[in-house]
């Protein structure tokens, strides 16, 4: 398979000189690929790229071959879900959050489906954190790029995150996952990239 | 009836420096530290009125109605500079401020002349002109600093939002709604309790002047409304107009509204 993304001599500036600088590196479609650096590396930064949040200033990042700039990007962020490190519910339910899939999607990420009435800013950490994944993936992206998605979770649901991300990533997903932590990366991913 | 636009010469005004006395001496007392800035307040207002007072005597007399749109662009020019410097760190502030006030001063006081509910001569337009600019500029302040304030704040929920393909009209969407009510409720509110809570100003003027309490509200109610009018429309106009700065063509919201983490 060919690479799914790929970073090409990118720079990006942020207020006190470069945060990332002359970065390449490539990502293939297949399995789960971490991002794993010191905090201040410029791992979120990166990400953001990947569904254009933001744009280098030199350098290209490519999707599927092509400038990501040459994409629709309304299209290229359905293609390219990016969930975060602190889940974001939004105002309304489970259900209003996540849309008309739900109970698919609910069993797809492990959340009961009767939580769906309840009121999304109600849910434990751990539980909005899958609500999002839920989210993302209702969208039926190609991509799924997450940003330390075990960061803010306590050791059990941290473990049930990452069976998740795992299962998606083997599911055919491409997944690109940023962590601080080397061991996590060893563990979960099929390749890591280290900056 | 009492016309006490006459009785108050400089005398009465030196006097009346006790009520700042008053002011100031609260501050010091409480070290609020705004004694300073009261009397730079109360010497530049002096100055200033007193220049105003000046121009529009001489404008008031008979063959000088042409330089109206002149000193009301003046206006609009003090307004958005005004403007323009509160709305700082929305990209082109000043143009959102100027096309905010100008909208808003334009429309309002062109359907009073149109509709002929005031006449067109300098001794209307102007006081009905500063009225509706300064309330215009407070509210593209209001909205332009609360929109960007509200958008830093939820970057994170607006980001999220972007990322699910939103657009950025639909990802600052209920920040542009919440800042566009922060704008125009004020004069909503005054407008409600106007007569209960305060008497507002075109009507205190009037009966200080000696006019009839009826003739005071009649003109009180059509600068309301004006008011209401241009305030919604230099929301609207701000509103409008930020939301499309602090968001790139590519729907991102634009760097210098977030600090980028590492």
């Amino acid at each position: 398979m060919g690479d799914r993304f790929e970073y090409r001599e990118v720079r990006v500036d942020g207020d006190g000189g470069p945060i990332v600088d002359g970065f390449s590196a490539r990502i293939p479609a297949d399995g789960l690929t971490a991002l794993v650096g010191p905090s201040g590396a410029g791992k979120s930064t990166l990400l953001r790229l990947l569904n254009r949040l933001d744009d280098p200033d030199s350098g290209v990042v490519l999707f599927d071959g092509r400038d990501v700039r040459d994409y629709d990007v309304l299209d290229l962020r359905r293609r390219v879900q990016l969930v975060g490190q602190v889940p974001v519910p939004f105002a309304g339910t489970v259900l209003d959050n996540v849309g008309e899939r739900w109970e698919e999607l609910a069993e797809r990420v492990g959340l009961p489906a009767a939580i769906g009435s309840r009121p999304a800013d109600v849910l434990s950490v751990g539980e909005a954190q899958r609500m999002c994944l839920a989210r993302a993936l209702g969208r039926q992206p190609d991509c799924l790029i997450l940003d330390e998605p075990t960061s803010a979770l306590d050791t059990a649901s941290k473990a049930g995150v990452e069976r998740l991300v795992r299962s998606l990533a083997d599911g055919g997903l491409t997944v690109v996952m940023v962590t601080h932590d080397p061991r996590q990366a060893d563990h979960l991913a099929d390749r890591v990239i280290r900056l | 009836m009492t016309d006490l636009s006459g009785r108050i010469g400089f005398g009465e005004v030196a006097l009346s420096l006790v009520l700042v006395a008053i002011a100031v001496a609260i501050s010091w007392r409480r070290k609020a530290g705004l004694e300073q800035d009261m009397v730079v307040a109360t010497f530049r207002s002096f100055a200033q009125l007193l220049a105003v007072g000046f121009v529009l005597e001489w404008l008031f007399v008979g063959g000088r109605e042409w330089l109206t749109p002149f000193v009301l662009a003046a206006m609009i020019g003090a307004a958005t500079l005004t403007s323009g410097a509160r709305g700082k760190g929305v990209p082109g502030a000043r143009a959102i401020a100027a096309a905010a006030v100008t909208a808003a001063a334009a429309a309002t006081l062109g359907v009073l002349l149109a509709l002929r509910i005031v006449p067109a001569e300098p001794r209307a337009a102007i006081p009905l002109g500063s009225m509706i600019l300064s309330n215009a500029m407070n509210t593209a302040s209001l909205v332009m600093s609360r929109l960007r304030d509200d958008l830093a704040s939820h970057r994170r929920e607006v980001e999220a939002r972007l990322s699910l393909g939103q657009t950025a009209a639909e990802a600052g969407g209920p920040w542009h709604r919440s800042a566009l009510r922060t704008g125009i409720l004020p004069i909503v509110d005054n407008t409600k309790v106007v007569g209960l809570v305060a008497l507002p100003g075109a009507m205190t003027g009037m009966l200080l002047a000696g006019a009839s309490p009826e003739a005071a509200i009649r003109l009180q109610l059509v600068v309301m409304y004006m008011l209401l009018a241009g305030t919604a429309l230099a929301a609207l106009v701000a509103g409008a107009l930020t939301i499309r700065r602090l968001f790139t063509r590519d729907h991102q919201v634009i760097r210098s509204l977030r600090r980028v983490p590492g």
